[in-house]
């Protein structure tokens, strides 16, 4: 309580409360801890006078915002119009398949968050996974077995 | 970098820019645009970078980034001065080659040249390649031009003359009057007429004289990065239009609100921003003419329904994204309650060219109800992905075979979506339509901002409709039961078909719900969700038929409707399948015809993916 309660008050300090800032604030703030904690939200409630389930609300309503930590590892697959027709939907079922987990789900290790992004504007490459930053294009699934069995650069012709 | 005091020194500064460029020997950039950056763009531009190092020749050289070339499927693209040399697919290993052999010998390394496929041609520079030839490249030229984090770069190019026009000889009513002759309608989906727009802020009153500017960069359509590019690519261009518009309606705050999975065009726009407001092009006293105008920069929360004018400005006020009825629209009481303007970023970054070149001059490109240019983000099944720009009227045929290469891999086009996920389909027989904001809405689709999204012979139409009923009904707001409640039931409804549990009364529940949705929403979203379903009934009813009274999926996609078995004279016995398949369903002796265990399979499809005879079939 007492860190997350720092970090969210420093935060809304360097806003300087603006009217416009709540949601610049929650993304500050997901930016240095990596999600919203209900500490954080408890705080910036309080911090900006603004009623714990308007923040909530927001917190909830936008993708941008994950009330849960995320994995070590994160994996995003992209599942833009693009990437669609070239076999996306086939790419991320066999990644649901090989973590055991759905998309927007943690591994119960806490190693893998599976994402999905709705476009990367990377079309040319679809489909794209990217795995901690890294873009790995024209995906297939028999690439998703190499990528997650630790051979990640045999996958994909890309970086 | 000194402060500008008054708009004659805009081409002042141009000059001095400009004698001052003449100096180097080769230019050499590399472009920094989305799919460059995604293939490792920043690697070549590392390794070129100490290759000159190497060879000692940093001074005559002049290293650059730019914005999207467009041609995203060669990327990385890195074109050498003088000569306009276009290498393509470049990797950080050819960069030694680039240095020793076309810099410093003048001799151009073939193996990187665009070979075009079907008449085997090789291009030497950008316009040499049929991509290009067939485009009209106003924004996008200028986007291949520029270093986006330079200043200088924009202004050498004509920049903020148009601005420095402005402030000196237009008044507000003569810059409208200009946007209105121009025909310049919104490139964000709508195509509202902008000076309407603008008229209709310029004259609402606002108690204590504030009036807002916001710039949509919160491109939602997955398939669609034209915003990015640009943002990316030519911020400058995007603030100058802004710039002209504040002064045109008397707005003096101004608000970009970008997409947040777009870290770099957030930072390009700040970079840009705090350049203009160094130079005095931006903040108090502008030019010294007395007009203010201040820019901020907001990243956006991540919901596709922002592209919507009421809702963005609900989450730029800290608010849920939940659109309002547009009984007043934004232009009398928009961002907190004021007068407010909004417009998307390929409309901002026309602005500048058409008080530049004059209205009459853009209503001259295009047709008579859709003016100017339009960037398109060509893409999916089809061979020279990226972003292309031509005149408003432009057959989608010429779009797709001559600029696009035409769908790979020996398949054929099937149709072609635009509009993005509340756009329509168009089939491979109207492929000869032209393409403007009047004519794809006659033909059940709409312009959308400008994604194409080709589709060839293995999409299944059913498939590709509950593909965006589902992300609409992941993106409804929820405000309005129609939309919300209505989505749901027809993902339901899809999904019900395409697992083979459709029943003619399916179909004819869809469609009633459709009418439903476009008569009842409340906002946009809701009202044009329902065309991917309509514009697929229209035009592939068949495929729907196939699947509800036949039991099949004839594009071979939908699982519980297909499956695979091994065509004994096609297959080699090269094994390869049964060794990628996960559920070890395949099994045959090495060299003899493999067999699938229709028990055991999964229908994943690597098989399929995996082997390389076209031996593995779906029924």
């Amino acid at each position: 309580m007492a860190t997350t309660g720092h970090a969210a008050h420093r935060i809304i300090e360097k806003h300087a409360g603006a009217r416009d800032a709540l949601i610049p604030i929650l993304q500050d703030i997901q930016a240095e801890e990596g999600y919203l904690s209900q500490e954080a939200l408890e705080a910036v409630s309080e911090g900006m006078s603004i009623p714990l389930i308007q923040v909530y609300g927001v917190a909830t309503f936008f993708r941008a915002f994950s009330l849960e930590p995320r994995g070590r590892r994160v994996v995003c697959a992209c599942t833009g119009t693009a990437c669609h027709v070239r076999g996306a939907s086939a790419v991320l079922d066999e990644l649901e398949r090989q973590l055991g987990v759905c998309a927007g789900q943690t591994t119960g290790d806490g190693e893998y968050s599976l994402e999905t992004v709705n476009c990367l504007g990377a079309c040319a490459l679809g489909p794209v996974v990217v795995v901690d930053g890294i873009n790995h294009g024209h995906m297939t699934r028999a690439d998703v077995q190499h990528l997650l069995g630790g051979e990640p650069e045999s996958a994909g012709a890309d970086r | 970098m000194s402060r500008l005091e008054g708009p004659n020194q805009i081409a002042e500064l141009q000059r001095e820019i400009l004698e001052k460029r003449g100096k180097f020997g080769h230019e050499i950039a590399v472009c920094g645009g989305p799919g460059c950056r995604a293939i490792g763009c920043e690697e070549v531009f590392r390794a070129l970078r100490d290759e000159f190092q190497r060879a000692g020749c940093g001074e005559d050289v002049h290293l650059k980034w730019t914005g999207c070339r467009g041609l995203c499927a060669g990327g990385t693209i890195v074109v050498i001065d003088p000569g306009g040399i276009f290498y393509q697919g470049v990797t950080p290993e050819d960069a030694r080659e680039i240095v020793e052999e076309t810099v410093l010998r003048g001799a151009v390394i073939e193996r990187l040249l665009y070979v075009d496929p079907t008449s085997g041609e090789i291009a030497r520079a950008q316009d040499e390649i049929p991509f290009y030839r067939g485009q009209t490249r106003l924004l996008l030229e200028q986007i291949a031009q520029l270093d986006p984090s330079n200043i200088e770069d924009y202004v050498a190019a004509g920049g903020y003359a148009a601005l420095a026009k402005t402030l000196d000889r237009l008044q507000p009513a003569e810059v409208i009057e200009e946007i209105r002759i121009s025909g310049l309608r919104g490139r964000g989906g709508g195509g509202f007429p902008t000076a309407r727009k603008w008229t209709a802020c310029r004259e609402a009153a606002s108690s204590d004289g504030t009036k807002y500017l916001i710039c949509n960069a919160d491109e939602g359509d997955p398939g669609a990065y034209m915003d990015r590019s640009i943002l990316e690519g030519n911020p400058h261009s995007v603030i100058e239009g802004m710039l002209i518009g504040a002064y045109a309606v008397g707005a003096n705050q101004g608000y970009v609100y970008v997409r947040h999975e777009y870290p770099l065009a957030v930072q390009s726009i700040l970079t840009a921003r705090d350049q203009a407001q160094a130079r005095g092009l931006l903040g108090e006293n502008i030019l010294g003419t007395g007009f203010d105008f201040h820019i901020k920069v907001s990243r956006g929360g991540g919901a596709f329904v922002c592209g919507e004018s009421t809702a963005l400005i609900a989450s730029l006020e800290g608010k849920i994204g939940e659109p309002r009825p547009k009984h007043v629209h934004t232009a009398v009481r928009g961002l907190f309650n004021k007068p407010t303007v909004l417009n998307n970023v390929e409309t901002w970054a026309n602005v500048p060219l058409i008080i530049s070149r004059g209205g009459a001059w853009f209503a001259g490109i295009g047709t008579e109800s859709s003016t100017g240019t339009k960037v398109f983000s060509l893409v999916g099944n089809i061979r020279n992905t990226g972003l292309v720009e031509l005149p408003m009227g432009t057959p989608l045929r010429m779009i797709i075979e001559s600029i696009g290469g035409g769908v790979p891999g020996g398949k054929k086009l099937k149709a072609v979506q635009s509009g993005g996920p509340s756009g329509g389909c168009l089939p491979a027989d109207r492929i000869d339509l032209p393409v403007d904001f009047d004519r794809l809405a006659e033909a059940g689709s709409m312009m959308g901002s400008g994604g194409l999204i080709v589709m060839d012979d293995e999409t299944c139409m059913v498939d590709f409709a509950k593909y965006f009923v589902e992300f609409l009904a992941e993106e409804s707001c929820g405000k309005c039961v129609v939309c919300r409640e209505g989505l749901d039931r027809m993902r339901d409804i899809l999904t019900a078909i395409t697992e083979g549990n459709g029943t003619p009364e399916s179909i004819e529940l869809l469609e009633e719900l459709c009418e439903v949705m476009k008569d009842a929403s409340l906002c946009a979203l809701g009202a044009t969700a329902p065309n991917p379903v309509l514009s697929t009934l229209r035009y592939f009813r068949d495929e729907y038929d196939a699947h509800v009274n036949g039991g099949r999926c004839p594009a071979g996609v939908c699982r519980a409707l297909i499956t695979f078995h091994i065509d004994a004279a096609a297959c080699t016995g090269c094994g390869a399948c049964a060794r990628e398949c996960p559920e070890g369903a395949i099994s045959g002796e090495i060299g003899l015809a493999h067999s699938i265990d229709a028990e055991m399979c999964i229908q994943c499809g690597i098989c399929r993916t995996t082997c390389r005879f076209d031996a593995v079939m779906t029924d």
